[in-house]
């Protein structure tokens, strides 16, 4: 089972709905990434093409594929070790008339336990002169959710999602570009990870805890607003920073603060390096150990809801081959992106490892952590 | 924010800035904007990563929404 809301945000970036009216380029891509942490092998494998047509028009097509093999802390303190793959498929097609450009979207992804379908439009202005560039967006996604146990799969719920966004790109000086975004989602129905436990306070087991599945609330809504500025310097390079702000109706709030350097050199390389601090209170309804059974309506233990922090340091380098171009390609790239992420949770114990055969009582065992790398390599031809 | 006021907040500000298109003039004018022409300005110059990077984060916070990309490949078993 995978999380939830990934064609939305998938075709959102895909389509870029924050462009100004001018169609993109047409290109090909393809992609591989490895992401290793917290007991997680996961291989990701994807292509991309896009295509204008038509003068006003351009099209998009991608396929991902991944494959996990592991699992989290969480459903490995239930000793059930995952192996699934999810196939992700989409299209867009985007329209330009004047200075407004349209966009629809629609994908699907597959996996054993989760199916998910998600329909996207967004409309972009451009005015002043294009020095300013208005965004709206509409998604609506449908999932379906289950529960694999060996290869029995068992229903669990239906999930609708909404989510509506804003955003405005403006220029604000001759070196100096702004952004602000803002999407507000919205979830109803099964909203659950079937595959995540609470525990309880439970004397009778020689652990001293027990466990019950999580209860969720039946609806969610999120607000999340982004400040993005990116400045250029003197000595052709770019600096860049970002703040985004979040609050939810579960009490999640959340803030995300971002620093990036981009160098290049010549016309075939580009160095990039970033720096990315994430915090998050917890959820009003989540606990790592509760005193009881049933402790009340909304119980939840899955660590994303914890309180916690973590700390990306990710360096990017783009070289670039046939300047000169070559048949119908104009030019081509290729690109190695590694990034380091360190998680620290405050509230969420390693019960996997630690328990009172170790010396800990329940709610006394460490906190967890963990690091996990990200490799990407892709290459992009441009036509 | 629910989503009707963040809807009539948009109308609102959107119908402010028409009435202001005939006041405002471009203060950086095109020939000035081959800097932010660059590719190296672009926000995000590759999608299938960016969008990727953004889901590994969106599927292990409870954070979610306005990254202007996100998605790709999850793997929270």
């Amino acid at each position: 089972m995978r999380c939830v809301r990934l064609c939305g945000l998938l075709i959102l970036a895909l389509t870029g709905a924050a462009h100004s009216a001018v169609l993109p380029d047409d290109r090909a891509d393809v992609f591989y990434s490895t992401y290793k942490g917290g007991g997680m092998d996961i291989t990701g494998k994807s292509i991309l093409v896009r295509k204008k047509f038509a003068e006003s028009f351009s099209v998009q097509a991608n396929y991902f594929i991944d494959t996990v093999s592991g699992a989290s802390i969480d459903v490995l303190s239930n000793a059930s070790v995952i192996k699934d793959e999810r196939k992700q498929k989409s299209v867009s097609l985007d329209y330009i008339r004047g200075k407004t450009s349209y966009n629809v979207s629609y994908a699907n992804s597959k996996e054993t336990d989760y199916i998910s379908d998600t329909m996207h439009l967004a409309l972009s202005q451009d005015m002043f002169g294009d020095l300013t560039t208005v965004t709206l967006g509409y998604t609506r996604g449908w999932d379906k959710v289950s529960q694999r146990s060996g290869t029995a799969i068992t229903p669990k719920g239906q999930a609708d999602r909404r989510s509506y966004d804003a955003g405005l790109s403006q220029v604000i000086t001759k070196n100096l570009l702004g952004s602000l975004t803002v999407e507000v989602i919205t979830d109803e129905g099964f909203l659950n990870n079937p595959y995540r436990f609470t525990r309880y306070v439970d004397p009778t087991d020689g652990r001293g805890w027990n466990q019950q599945p999580e209860v969720y609330p039946g609806t969610r809504t999120s607000t999340a607003v982004t400040a993005r500025a990116r400045y250029y310097l003197k000595y052709r390079a770019a600096a860049s920073v970002s703040y985004r702000y979040f609050t939810d109706t579960w009490g999640i709030r959340g803030n995300t603060f971002e620093l990036g350097y981009t160098h290049p050199i010549s016309n075939r390389w580009i160095f990039e390096g970033r720096v990315r601090l994430y915090k998050q209170g917890p959820a009003n309804f989540y606990s790592d150990l509760f005193p009881r059974r049933d402790a009340q309506n909304f119980i939840g233990r899955d660590k994303d809801l914890a309180g916690s922090k973590n700390t990306t340091i990710g360096a990017k380098v783009t070289y670039a081959f046939l300047p000169e171009g070559w048949k119908f390609f104009k030019r081509g790239t290729v690109t190695l992106d590694l990034s380091r992420i360190q998680f620290k949770y405050d509230d969420f114990r390693n019960i996997k490892d630690y328990g009172i055969a170790d010396g800990f009582a329940p709610g006394a065992e460490p906190l967890y952590k963990f690091n996990a790398n990200v490799l990407q390599i892709y290459a992009s031809m441009f036509f | 924010m629910k989503p009707r006021m963040l809807k009539l907040s948009l109308l609102a500000a959107l119908m402010l800035s028409a009435s202001a298109c005939s006041s405002i003039k471009p203060w950086v004018k095109p020939y000035e904007r081959d800097r932010l022409a660059d590719p190296i300005m672009s926000w995000d110059r590759d999608a299938i990563s960016g969008a990727y990077l953004d889901h590994i984060y969106e599927s292990r916070e409870g954070s979610r929404g306005a990254t202007g990309t996100a998605g790709g490949g999850c793997g929270c078993n």
